[in-house]
């Protein structure tokens, strides 16, 4: 098999670019090492390759099914989703007095990246149970953690996140599933979830949904949201499993793509025997909800990172085997045909799949390394710059890795010709897969009003102000390793950005629907001079350690970074200069062309 | 029951090799290292048999550089509760020199069971383990696929060419082992953390001097590309006279 993902790559974004071992630094992760944190990856790798990777077709091929009444899932999946909690996959980040291994969260999401590069319909499950439990790590009481956590972590329990409804799928603030207090403080709960993800399965003795909910007579609009654990069976606080807590199947949603992970149609309470708990305060649930939706959202685009890297990397090793055609200069039939490698076109399709794929990897373990840095750095100031930053960086990671690394993925099947076009090979089912990034969690299109409606206009821009001072320091470094043409791109690029930013905030205080009618745009535009960015700051540390006279195998990998950097700045970033020139006059053409016209 | 396994460290196999400019030793360079794979097999039934009797230790060796310290703290991350670096800079070929200083580590340890790998993947002497037991005077059974005890006797099963044979032995004892008897493990987050904080002592290994010095290394000559002579069972001919007259081997 191919590597999916390339443990070289890994270790430089790790350790030389974004410098994880400084954590060990820190107080809550002073036990650890970069031995312990290879070995970890190691392991994950192993679960990837033993309980992930052989399972990936048949998981594709033999949806889940409805059989008298029970949800079957494909046979391979209870062991995997068993050696995931065993290994500690799950419990990754938690807190060592729960349970947890209090890894890092660059780490952790490194290590997860090797499950999503092998099978992402199968890497799904223990991925909601780490997300919901997060969920209660952060903000459910001490007794709430005590009585979900332990069964959660070690593989007993499932997760789910159960947001969206029939009508409220976008808008959240729409939801109508509905609360009914209890005497004795439990809730009642009654309403339907679509789309909810994992949300009925044998792999577990019981599934923690984690559900927004209305509570009777509560404000309408997000402040009246509030956030519950509804399990499918009764748990008590004695830690016996009790009776069903009727939530029931309406159905299996058939999809594109992902489709080992099953899709539900949850109905709770019908007849009035559903109970959850609040966690939290009342209210406070969609605060709660996003405030874990940076991480979320992150994985999301770590997901769409994992899938386009692992499609590089099967195109990659195809091309140096497959013979097809002579050089154009080559004039002689009789000559061997060349490993279609050599053709200039396949090097243009497969730079494009790897400055997708290595970039995406780049910002969401940059991202993931500012969630660390909002969590334990040292300094208040420190920590609230990496949280400005988070918030400008998160609708990006969530969508660019799905957007861009679709067009990855489709270069690298390109390259494979018809036969990755074919289900015999890999890439078709990762072109599938990926598709439902751009869509989950906050559609792309919402997330684009995130980022211009929110992100870059709260406090007066302080989160672009963020930005651009890291932007100023890897313009600086770039230059100082004599890297003049990449600084000149990166710093014109940003440049420009903030020029349109500040033209569209002006648009947006005369009239909102005016000034975010092209937010997606904006998006592209913003998305292109991260990725600069961060390609920029991996050619500057690999000229760095060209300078100090790498050989061979690693000479090859840091002058491949530096070129892909230059392959991104001279044929990806200039598409910006279009896009800024539409944002600047913000065009109407979209806007004003009326439902009749269509 | 206190358990041995002896471990070394080796190179990745599925690699081009290139050899060191020394011209006696492989160039290292970008190869990565683990437990060669016999010697994972041993040490994940080590640990299997102690999980099976719910008590013991098992100690995992190994003669090296302080590079082999990475190999150890693997083998106690899967489930090894100590580990002891025979200190030794430097390669060394002679198997009796390694088995004697493994040997002079080994005898006052107390062990009920020392456990090797059938051979290490790189060198593949695979007579470590049997040197050892004749140093000690213990009774050693080669490659074994399967083992399980009655009391103080081990019953083991060898694989042979379309065959099998069941060996009884008292403790202590030397055994080899072979691939089938258990898929090693990979250790968990938990055993990770955990073998941070579990002992591993360094000693100087008890070196005699070695009998056998490896004098060059050279890789096999480039196979020629391959020719294609024609298509079905028209092409039987032609390659039936290439067969004869230029590989001469029929
Ligand atoms: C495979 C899959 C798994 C999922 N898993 C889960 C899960 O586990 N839990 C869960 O709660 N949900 C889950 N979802 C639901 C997912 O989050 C929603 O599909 C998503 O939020 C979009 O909602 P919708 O499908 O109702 O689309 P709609 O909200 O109807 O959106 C349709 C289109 O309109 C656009 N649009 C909507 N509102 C606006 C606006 N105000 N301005 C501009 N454009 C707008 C959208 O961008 C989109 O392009 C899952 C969905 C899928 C497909
Ligand atoms: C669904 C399907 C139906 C088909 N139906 C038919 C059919 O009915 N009849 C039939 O005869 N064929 C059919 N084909 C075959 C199809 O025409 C070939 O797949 C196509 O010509 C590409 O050839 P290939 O798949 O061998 O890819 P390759 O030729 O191996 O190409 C792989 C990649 O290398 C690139 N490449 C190759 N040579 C060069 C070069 N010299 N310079 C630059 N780039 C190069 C290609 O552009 C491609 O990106 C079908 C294919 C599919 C997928």
């Amino acid at each position: 098999m191919s590597e999916l993902l390339h443990p070289r790559d890994l270790q430089f974004l790790l350790y030389e670019l974004l410098d994880v071992e400084a954590l060990t630094a820190r107080p809550r992760f002073a036990e650890q090492s970069r031995e312990i944190y290879d070995a970890v990856l190691e392991t994950a790798r192993a679960v990837a390759e033993e309980h992930y990777f052989p399972n990936r077709k048949r998981n594709d091929q033999e949806e889940p099914q409805i059989v008298d009444g029970v949800v079957v899932t494909q046979s391979d999946l209870k062991p995997a989703y068993a050696a995931t909690a065993e290994a500690g996959i799950i419990a990754s980040t938690h807190d060592a007095e729960r349970g947890g291994l209090q890894l890092p969260h660059t780490i952790a999401g490194a290590a997860i990246a090797w499950l999503e590069a092998a099978n992402i319909g199968s890497a799904s499950y223990p991925m909601l149970t780490a997300g919901a439990s997060n969920l209660i790590a952060a903000f459910g009481s001490e007794a709430q953690k005590a009585k979900w956590l332990p069964p959660m972590l070690d593989g007993r329990f499932g997760g789910t996140m159960a947001l969206t409804e029939p009508d409220a799928g976008s808008a959240l603030a729409d939801l109508r599933t509905t609360a009914y207090p209890n005497p004795d403080g439990t809730y009642r709960i009654e309403g339907t979830k679509i789309w909810i993800s994992a949300g009925e399965h044998q792999l577990t003795e019981n599934i923690v949904h984690l559900v927004l909910a209305r509570i009777a007579g509560a404000p309408a609009g997000t402040k009246g949201i509030s956030l519950f654990i509804v399990p499918k069976r009764r748990y008590a606080d004695d830690g016996v499993l009790g009776a069903s807590n009727e939530i029931v199947l309406g159905g299996l949603i058939h999809k594109m793509g992902w489709r080992g992970t099953t899709s539900t149609l949850l109905n709770f309470g019908e007849r009035g025997h559903c109970l959850g708990e609040l966690v939290g305060e009342p209210h406070h649930g969609l605060a709660y909800m996003f405030h874990m939706m940076n991480e979320a959202r992150i994985g999301v685009g770590r997901a769409a990172t994992a899938m386009s890297y692992a499609a590089y990397r099967y195109a990659l090793e195809y091309t140096r085997t497959r013979k097809q055609g002579r050089l154009p200069a080559e004039k002689d039939p009789t000559k061997p045909p060349v490993a279609i490698i050599e053709h200039a076109d396949i090097r243009r399709m497969l730079l494009i799949a790897k400055c997708a794929a290595e970039g995406s990897l780049a910002l969401v373990l940059a991202c993931a390394r500012l969630v660390d840095d909002e969590q334990t750095a040292a300094t208040e100031a420190e920590r609230a710059e990496a949280h400005l930053l988070l918030e400008f960086l998160t609708p990006i990671a969530k969508s660019w890795p799905s957007i861009y690394g679709q067009e990855g993925i489709s270069n690298a099947l390109q390259c494979m010709g018809g036969y990755g076009y074919a289900r015999e090979y890999d890439i078709e089912q990762l072109y599938r897969d990926n598709r439902l990034n751009q869509i989950h969690e906050g559609t792309n299109g919402i997330q684009a009003l995130d980022l211009l409606g929110r992100k870059v206009m709260q406090q007066q821009g302080a989160a672009v102000g963020a930005f651009m001072r890291r932007i100023e320091a890897a313009v600086a470094e770039a230059t100082a390793a004599g890297l003049t043409d990449l600084a000149q791109s990166l710093g014109e690029a940003a440049a420009q950005m903030v020029t349109v930013t500040k033209s569209l905030g002006r648009e947006m205080q005369a009239d909102p629907t005016r000034g975010l009618a092209n937010a997606s745009v904006y998006m592209e535009l913003v998305s292109r001079v991260v990725f600069a960015w961060l390609w920029t700051r991996q050619a500057t540390v690999g000229t760095r350690a060209l300078a100090h006279g790498a050989s061979g195998d690693e000479r090859a990998f840091y002058e491949g970074k530096v070129a892909a950097a230059r392959f991104y700045a001279r044929f990806e970033l200039p598409k910006n200069g279009p896009d800024a020139a539409l944002l600047l006059r913000n065009d109407p053409a979209a806007l004003e062309f009326k439902d009749a016209w269509f | 029951m206190k358990i041995a396994v002896c471990i070394k460290r080796v190179p990745d196999m599925d690699v081009r090799f290139k050899i060191a400019p020394s011209g006696t030793a492989v160039d290292e360079t970008g190869l990565k290292f683990d437990i060669s794979d016999f010697d994972g097999y041993a040490v994940e039934a080590a640990l299997q048999i102690k999980e099976k009797l719910n008590a013991g230790e098992v100690v995992v060796i190994s003669l090296g550089g302080d590079v082999v310290q990475e190999t150890l703290r693997k083998a106690m991350s899967m489930g090894a509760d100590r580990a002891v670096q025979l200190k030794a800079d430097g390669t060394h070929v002679d198997s009796f020199a390694i088995a004697s200083a493994l040997a002079a580590e080994l005898k006052d340890g107390g062990y009920d069971l020392i456990m090797f790998g059938r051979m290490s993947i790189d060198t593949a002497h695979g007579v470590t383990g049997a040197i050892v037991a004749e140093l000690l005077g213990l009774p050693c059974v080669n490659a074994i696929s399967k083992l399980e005890f009655d009391g103080r006797t081990a019953k083991m099963r060898r694989e042979l060419e379309g065959a099998y044979e069941l060996v009884e032995c008292a403790l202590p004892a030397v055994v080899t082992i072979d691939e089938g008897i258990a898929r090693p493990r990979y250790p968990s987050l938990k055993g990770i953390m955990a073998a941070k904080k579990k002992p591993l002592e360094s000693k100087p290994a008890q070196l005699p001097a070695a009998r056998l010095s490896l004098d060059a290394l050279a890789l096999p000559p480039e196979r020629a590309a391959g020719r294609i002579i024609g298509e079905g069972t028209a092409a039987v001919p032609e390659l039936v006279r290439l067969l004869k007259e230029e590989a001469k081997v029929l």
